[in-house]
């Protein structure tokens, strides 16, 4: 493995705060599946650990005013925007104080103001809905970008192709992130894609394209980010495939028998949390630095956890509020 | 007589009928290699191949297209949707294609296929997986909608759907995959239309299908406690529908409850109520009631989930205010 060793203090601190992040992820999906295993949380728990570096770097490349739509596996993509875990474990645990106020669960994270515009249920027809974010930012004259994840599954949707198309045709500021684990569920790849390289499809959109792995968060951030200006100077979109791999199951409630032990440890070697933390000792950050961080993610993790707990369910009054919205 | 579950039910018939007849095959996601995503097609890869138990990808509107064009030309697809929440990608086939071919056709097209899958309120899954679809396309007329509460209706409505030349829309409910019951070892169908007296009762029918059976048949048990009889109709299929059944049971109870899982607003127990008055109103002691799921999407949260659900206090609350 080549290591991009961060040279100077600027890009020493970069790599801090991503390595920062994806621990933030990581052990709030670790505190999360022990919160599921003992039936605290319910529903379907879709795990992003192994991801992680995709979804920092990506959504590092963003200012506030960007957008994010996010799929069912949406926690990583609401803790890198800088969302408060307190909020997200609480709604994982069903309570009021949740992010969507309890009604939206693991796979439903929304936040408003942070233009998290939702996790979403349904394979792939979040896409269309991200390319229509991205037309009201166009329409609306501001220089918002959308940014979109999905699976390699969901670019067989037809949304993710009617979106794309309509994106293309008409220059939207929207960056379409397949994150490519090489499983649907249970599908390898090979078994769902006439061609495996999905942003290949890019040229069927005469879209730009860009393919990167997806192990070493600062280059996801950079490609990320230069799809972005061009999304923002107007000149339309770009299909970036991010190879990278799930080290769970495709839920809590799948124990993934479709892959081997052997493939999940090649992949585990390059982990990306492991890479960061090695880069960062390599360009002089002390192991202590490091696991003192570790240990404050940590403390911050179980204070969410602790709130989440402790939290009340919403009000039986909710059942019949926000079917409708209310008048203003 | 053997004890199945529901999905080993399910299991059993399809395996019977593809044994039989070449023509029919399986085809949906995760149906083979991950032996079905709630198991309900397990072995079946190894039994019949993967000419006939067909992984898809994630492409609704393709597979259901899919299988309506080889049933124009003579296969009889079993279209297996993980859940009935991601039909709604394919529903332009299922109803603009399916439910019309054999009509606009004039009868040149007959559509032997089944769509078939897991449906209703899972655990705590949200808005988006938790939903009750058989009055969507029970309205689509062309469609036949079969929905089994039990292991033994499981199994031989499934095979009269296999056999029928017509699409069916058959629902399981994923809450009832591990349920058990009796399935007779002998091989049998169920016709299709024909509704079954689950509980025999005098004072009040209620009318219900799939999981909303173990809602009446809790709220009967705690009923008869307190001396009143409840009679279960279980129509199990909605098109066709056994209406003589449900007539015949109110002439003796003279007043009807439907019970149903999904909303409430031109849910098919609407049109229940609404033939009840129309062609039993002289036996009616009292308006034809409801008891729903609750008319707004499903929440997450534990206790709105369970607000939002039908259960047996509901039913019986409703019953006892009827005979008050
Ligand atoms: C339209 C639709 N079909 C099926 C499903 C069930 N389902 C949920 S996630 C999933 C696999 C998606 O894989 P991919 O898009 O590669 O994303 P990943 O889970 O790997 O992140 C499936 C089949 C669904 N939610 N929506």
């Amino acid at each position: 493995m080549v290591f991009s060793i961060p040279k100077d203090s600027q890009s020493v601190s970069e790599l801090k705060e991503f390595y920062r992040q994806m621990v933030l992820i990581r052990k709030f999906e670790e505190a999360a599946a022990k919160a599921y295993s003992v039936g605290k949380i319910g529903g379907f728990l879709h795990l992003y650990i192994g991801q992680e570096a995709v979804g920092v770097g990506s959504i590092a490349a963003l200012t506030p005013k960007d957008y994010i739509v996010s799929t069912y596996r949406d926690h990583g993509h609401a803790l890198a925007r800088g969302l408060n875990p307190k909020p997200l474990m609480a709604e994982l645990f069903g309570k009021g104080t949740g992010i969507s106020k309890g009604n939206g669960g693991s796979m439903h994270f929304f936040d408003r103001n942070a233009h998290f515009m939702g996790g979403h249920g349904i394979v792939g027809g979040h896409i269309s809905l991200a390319a229509g974010i991205a037309f009201a930012s166009k329409y609306k004259k501001e220089d918002s970008v959308t940014i979109c994840f999905f699976g390699e599954g969901a670019a067989n949707i037809g949304s993710f192709h009617e979106g794309l198309n309509l994106a293309a045709i008409w220059k939207l500021p929207v960056v379409f992130i397949c994150e490519n684990n090489h499983y649907a569920m249970g599908t390898p790849e090979y078994r769902a894609l006439a061609v495996k390289d999905v942003s290949v499809r890019a040229y069927a959109y005469d879209m730009a394209r860009d393919h990167i792995e997806g192990d070493e968060v600062r280059k996801v951030k950079d490609h990320v980010q230069v799809a972005v200006e061009r999304a923002r100077r107007g000149e339309g979109p770009t299909l970036i495939e991010v190879s990278t791999y799930r080290f769970r199951g495709h839920s809590m409630s799948d124990p993934a028998k479709y892959r081997t032990k052997e493939e999940l440890e090649a992949y585990k070697k390059k982990d990306p949390l492991m890479r960061a933390r090695h880069e960062l000792e390599l360009g002089g950050i002390k192991t202590e630095e490091l696991d003192k961080m570790d240990l404050e993610i940590q403390s911050q993790i179980d204070e969410a956890y602790q709130y989440a707990e402790t939290s009340p369910e919403p009000p039986l009054s909710q059942l019949h509020k926000y079917v409708y919205a209310e008048d203003k | 007589m053997a004890i199945l579950t529901y999905r080993e039910a399910l299991n059993r018939a399809m395996v019977e009928e593809m044994e039989k007849d070449l023509s029919i095959y399986l085809m949906g996601e995760e149906v083979g290699h991950y032996q079905g995503a709630y198991k309900v097609s397990q072995g079946m890869l190894d039994k019949f191949g993967e000419e006939r138990v067909i992984d898809t990808p994630i492409s609704e509107n393709g597979f259901a297209g899919i299988g309506v064009g080889s049933a124009m030309v003579g296969l009889r697809p079993i279209i297996e949707f993980m859940t009935w929440n991601f039909s709604l990608v394919a529903i332009d086939q299922i109803i603009n294609s399916a439910a019309k071919m054999n009509y606009m056709s004039g009868g040149q097209f007959p559509m032997p296929i089944v769509f078939r899958g897991a449906g209703g309120a899972g655990g705590r899954l949200g808005a988006q997986h938790s939903q009750a679809f058989e009055s969507w396309y029970a309205h689509c007329p062309g469609l036949k909608v079969v929905c089994p509460a039990t292991p033994k209706d499981a199994y031989g409505l499934l095979k009269s759907s296999i056999r029928d030349n017509n699409p069916t829309i058959f629902i399981e409910s994923e809450v009832l995959y591990g349920s058990k019951g009796e399935v007779p070892e002998q091989e049998f169908t169920i016709p299709l239309g024909l509704g079954e007296i689950k509980r025999k009762g005098t004072d009040i029918t209620l009318v219900t299908w799939s999981r909303a059976l173990g809602f009446a048949e809790e709220a009967a048990g705690i009923l008869e406690k307190e001396g009143i009889s409840v009679e279960i109709v279980d129509l199990r299929s909605l098109r066709p529908l056994d209406e003589n059944l449900i007539y015949e049971s109110v002439k003796k109870t003279n007043r009807a409850v439907v019970v149903e899982e999904g909303w409430p607003v031109a849910g098919f127990g609407a049109q229940i109520a609404y033939l009840i008055q129309k062609n039993a109103f002289s036996y009616l002691d009292h308006p034809v009631e409801r008891v729903t799921q609750m008319d707004v999407p499903m929440s997450y949260a534990a206790n709105l989930e369970r607000l939002s659900l039908p259960n047996a206090t509901r039913v019986a609350d409703t019953i006892r205010e009827m005979l008050q």
